[in-house]
């Protein structure tokens, strides 16, 4: 049970993650159609500015945590909310009405380019830094010695998860932007003849995605403290199955999904194999999507004849 | 011959949640006459006939078809695709559902799959180029050469359907259902859109279907001049439910039907009744 | 739609130095901020494990000023060919050009490609490439089955061809089978493993259908790192025999072909025969291919492409289709897998990675879906680009990224923009993709 547990908290914290990845594959798929193929390196772009802002930070002489946790976060989401605008902006803005492989070809040429563009600039080893936020709770001790950790990263992660959800939940239905987004998401044509700045909700659509994935690099950097050029691939596809999973398009089926998948690479790599973790991942998407084919909370696709 | 309808349907009820669309609905359609079925607007017309061409399956209720050797399939069992290969029920869309990138002869090959498919040995045969596929194909280019001649399109017959125009796309959806070699073929709103000089050539072509072909139609139409014309047989719904039946000129004059089809106002209804006779 | 203007390209077409300039500079200061900390600062574990930092500042601010003068060329492009850019970079008339000289490019191009050991019977590295791109078409032929024809999205068909490549490379080196009897093996595992893959995605449509695809693919390829009893996880299989010309070894023995035939022995004869062996199997992809569109199923699979709907009112089973489609698709997959297998002679999970199935994919959408020239037009340019782009090193995937993005702005539907009919009654007039759907996957 103890075991469990712990699993348990595990799988959330991942699953936090995946979440928030996984929201910016759900926005642009709502209301742009398309699979934003590059959104994983957006992430892994986040966690390298988060790095390497932080580096600086420490040598410039800083020890407060609080703020050097502000500062790195408020400076990679900026920065790669920007790398979202700009990806945008010359990959799929000339390509929106075209036909529908074309941008996402486009999408998966730009991870290609974020991909090597980080290796060059960065070097392909893995970037380790060392811990910033160390201790936790001891939730349980149970008589074999089995210990129940919560570890401040973990809380943050949760806490930080949370704070932007409900930030984010309440910009999509209490703001004019999200009135806008959820317009274009509806009708982008009807949207423009009653006065949505189509272009502008789109840009904003992928500058809060890229943002949302810059939170998730720097959470992943402190949870697991490094980052290297390629886990933008391995973490876009688990959080672009999580946003399938929960149903593509819907907000709380992206951070549902997430969760999931997190709770379900945990579990299975704590009680059977480690090595198959991926595998029962995507068995299990499968395995939904033959029954669910829109996913967990997505709408029935409504045939119309 | 059997003297049963082609097509019967009995207590057909269709239920989408909690909304009935159509409720405990009973008509039949005469063998090798024109039936049509009206009604104004969210009648549960489309509703019907996606019932009995199996894109929706029904709450509750019987479709029967009966062939003309008295060969009885219960339509309510049977899925999609097998509707139009078994039970032989072909049909058109309200909003034109042709194979826009494909040329219109390419379009009538298609609706001769299943034949085809058997020519061609489940395409092995085919693969290896049997004569007899040969002719099969030959067979199926001379049937759509020939509805291509009836619908007046054989000079258009490599353009690409989607290039046509809107009135030609109606027909050619019509002559790739005929290539089905369907007992009933069912028209949804065959003549939305069309001017009037395209619905009296659309009247043309039913009328031929029917007397020459002695196919059997079913069709749902808001042009009460091709209506009144053509039909030997109206049902008209509203609400999910008959509210009469019977020859143009009855239900024409049916108080009920101008009451509940055109709302309250009567002067309306009349005119637009009458402008089918 | 590529016509829809660039916000600034309306006002560029009046404003003359002043806004250009603007533009230039706005421009440069979004690469600033862009490449600030990425490029700016340099990151590095050092022997201890400590992370340290060095600034690039000088290389920052060359990409700065390449991103500033770059802006004010592409600004003057843009002014001096108009507002639609790229699209008009190709007048229709070199368009219609194109299509003409198709009809004479494909069999040019064939004679070409057989000539080619001939031409080039002493350069290995040309003979390498070639037999790489002729891979790569008949990849792009087989997945064009799937995406191109059925309309159906595969972003896994590197599944298949890893299928194919085991399959061979377990078979000959637990059995010792040949060559030519695990061939047609090789395919008909693919085919089978291509409908195990089309029963669950049957009623998905779009972007499930590109996850699942996904999904599949990278099970194939853990399950190949993982199971290391059967497939030797990530070492891969090795020692997988090189292929016999119908039981005839090409080796330097005294029973090899050389020796038959009574010439000198050379390397490069297995290369040649490599060479028209894939050039054989890539026919065949492409001579079936081509007559089964020709058949009902070929014409169904088109149907189905642009109207599911329609397809089934008109008595055509849609499962049995797809699964047709997929199975096609993935017998050619491990058609070609198997050649890989037997022309490496090594076999491992890196080279079945999602970059292949992209990369495939990407061919086949350049190409033109569905057009057979067209997918061989693409592989030899994404293929020779990429081999030409060898001297980049580490840029080689940058450049091959961006041209990726590039070459899906200048021409959204591939190089071959028409689709040619199945049948005619008196003339065979190419359709433009206008018209022609793209599918639901």
């Amino acid at each position: 049970m103890d075991y469990f547990t712990q699993q348990l908290i595990n799988g959330l914290v991942l699953g936090s993650i995946y979440g928030l990845i996984a929201i910016g594959y759900t926005m642009v798929y709502g209301i742009v159609g398309m699979i934003n193929f590059a959104h994983g390196d957006i992430f892994m772009i986040g966690g390298f500015i988060a790095l390497i802002t932080f580096l600086i930070l420490i040598s410039l002489g800083l020890t407060a945590i609080p703020v050097i946790l502000l500062v790195v976060l408020l400076v990679s989401m900026a920065i790669t909310a920007l790398y979202g605008w700009t990806i945008e902006r010359i990959a799929y803005r000339p390509l929106r009405h075209s036909f529908r492989l074309a941008p996402m070809l486009s999408a998966i040429g730009m991870s290609f380019v974020l991909t090597n563009y980080s290796q060059i600039a960065q070097g392909a080893r893995v970037k380790p830094i060392p811990p910033l936020i160390t201790g936790g709770y001891t939730l349980h001790e149970s008589a074999d010695g089995f210990v129940i950790r919560l570890s401040n990263v973990q809380i943050l992660v949760v806490i930080t998860t949370i704070v932007l959800l409900a930030i984010f939940t309440w910009l999509v239905s209490r703001t004019r932007l999200g009135r806008d987004m959820r317009a274009c998401e509806q009708d982008q044509t009807m949207a423009a003849l009653l006065g949505v700045d189509v272009d502008r909700t789109i840009s904003m659509t992928f500058v809060i995605g890229a943002a949302l994935a810059a939170v998730a690099g720097l959470m992943y950097l402190l949870y697991y403290g490094l980052v290297d050029f390629f886990m933008g691939f391995v973490a876009g596809i688990k959080a672009f199955t999580a946003a399938v999973l929960g149903g593509i398009g819907s907000l709380p089926g992206a951070m549902l999904g997430g969760l999931a998948i997190g709770l379900i690479e945990t579990f299975w790599s704590a009680y059977f194999s480690v090595e198959y973790k991926d595998v029962a991942a995507f068995s299990i998407l499968i395995v939904v999507l033959i029954f669910m084919p829109t996913g967990l909370l997505g709408r029935p696709e409504v045939e119309k004849v | 011959m059997s003297g049963e309808p082609i097509l019967s349907v009995e207590q057909l009820t269709m239920r989408f949640g909690g909304i009935v669309a159509v409720q405990e609905l009973s008509f039949a359609a005469e063998r090798k006459k024109i039936t049509a079925l009206i009604g104004p607007n969210g009648a549960g017309k489309t509703t019907v006939f996606n019932c009995i061409t199996g894109f929706y399956k029904p709450s509750g209720g019987a479709i029967r078809l009966t062939h003309d050797d008295g060969r009885q399939i219960a339509l309510e069992r049977l899925n999609d695709f097998r509707i139009a290969k078994q039970a032989k029920v072909a049909r058109t869309f309200q909003n034109i559902r042709l194979f826009p990138g494909m040329t219109a002869l390419e379009n009538l090959m298609v609706a001769q799959h299943n034949a085809l498919m058997l020519a061609s040995g489940f395409t092995f045969l085919g693969l290896i180029g049997v004569p007899t596929y040969r002719d099969a194909e030959k067979r199926a280019i001379a049937l759509a050469t020939d509805w291509l001649k009836r619908i007046n399109l054989l000079d258009r017959a490599d353009d690409a359907a989607g290039n046509l125009a809107y009135g030609d796309q109606r027909r050619l959806e019509i002559a790739r259902a005929m290539c089905t070699e369907p007992a009933l073929l069912c028209l949804d709103e065959p003549a939305a859109g069309l001017n009037a000089r395209e619905s009296a050539a659309l009247s043309e072509l039913l009328l031929s279907i029917r007397n020459e072909l002695g196919t059997s139609i079913l069709l749902i139409e808001h042009d009460m001049s091709v209506v009144m014309e053509i039909s030997d047989h109206i049902v008209v719904m509203d609400h999910g439910v008959k509210i009469a039946q019977g020859t143009p000129r009855e239900v024409r004059d049916d108080p009920k039907v101008i009451a509940a089809y055109l709302g309250t106002d009567e002067d309306e209804a009349v005119a637009v009744m009458e402008s089918g006779s | 739609m590529t016509a829809t203007p660039h916000k600034t390209s309306n006002a560029s077409r009046t404003a003359g130095i002043p806004f250009l300039l603007k533009t230039a500079f706005i421009n440069a200061a979004i690469a600033l901020v862009l490449f600030s900390l990425m490029v700016g600062i340099r990151t590095e574990a050092g022997s201890d494990g400590q992370l340290t930092y060095w600034t690039r500042f000088g290389d920052l601010a060359a990409l700065v000023g390449a991103v500033f003068g770059g802006s004010i060329v592409i600004e003057l492009l843009r002014q001096w060919i108009g507002p639609t850019g790229a699209e008009k970079l190709v007048p229709p008339a070199v368009q219609s050009g194109i299509s003409f000289i198709g009809r004479y490019l494909a069999p040019a191009l064939l004679i070409f490609t057989l000539l080619v050991p001939v031409i080039f019977y002493n350069q290995r590295y040309i003979l390498d490439l070639a037999i790489l791109v002729l891979t790569y078409v008949m990849l792009g032929w087989g997945l064009n089955v799937v995406v191109g024809l059925a309309g159906l999205l595969d972003l896994g068909y590197v599944a298949f061809y890893a299928v194919g490549a085991y399959s061979y490379g377990l078979l000959a080196t637990s059995f010792g089978w040949s060559f030519w009897v695990c061939l047609p093996l090789a395919g008909i595992l693919a085919a089978f493993w291509g409908v195990l893959l089309g029963f669950p995605v049957l009623r998905l449509r779009g972007d499930y259908l590109a996850i699942v695809t996904l999904a599949f693919g990278e099970i194939i390829r853990l399950v190949i790192i993982n199971w290391q009893e059967l497939t030797g996880g990530p070492n891969g299989v090795s020692g997988i025999p090189r292929p016999s010309f119908f039981g005839i070894p090409l080796d330097n023995s005294d029973d090899g072909l050389a020796a038959k035939l009574g010439i000198e022995y050379s390397p490069t004869h297995r290369i040649v025969f490599l060479f028209y062996l894939i050039l054989a199997l890539a026919l065949l992809t492409n001579w079936v291919t081509i007559r089964l569109r020709r058949l009902p199923i070929g014409r169904a699979w088109e149907a189905l492409r642009e109207d599911e709907v329609a397809c089934r009112a008109l008595g055509i089973n849609t499962t049995t289709t797809k699964l047709t489609a997929f199975a096609t698709g993935a017998m050619f997959g491990g058609f070609a897998g198997a050649f890989f297998a037997t022309r490496q002679g090594f076999i491992s999970p890196e080279s079945f990675t999602f970059q292949e199935s992209a990369l495939v994919l990407a061919i086949v959408v350049l190409g033109g879906m569905g057009s057979q020239l067209g997918v061989a037009l693409a592989a030899l340019t994404m293929i020779g680009g990429f081999e030409l782009f060898r001297s980049l090193e580490n840029y080689r995937m940058l450049v091959f990224g961006m041209a990726m993005v590039l070459i899906m702005i200048w021409r959204p539907r591939g190089i071959i923009g028409h689709r040619a009919p199945t049948v005619y009654l008196t003339k065979a007039q190419a359709i433009s993709s206008d018209l022609v759907k793209e599918g639901h996957g």
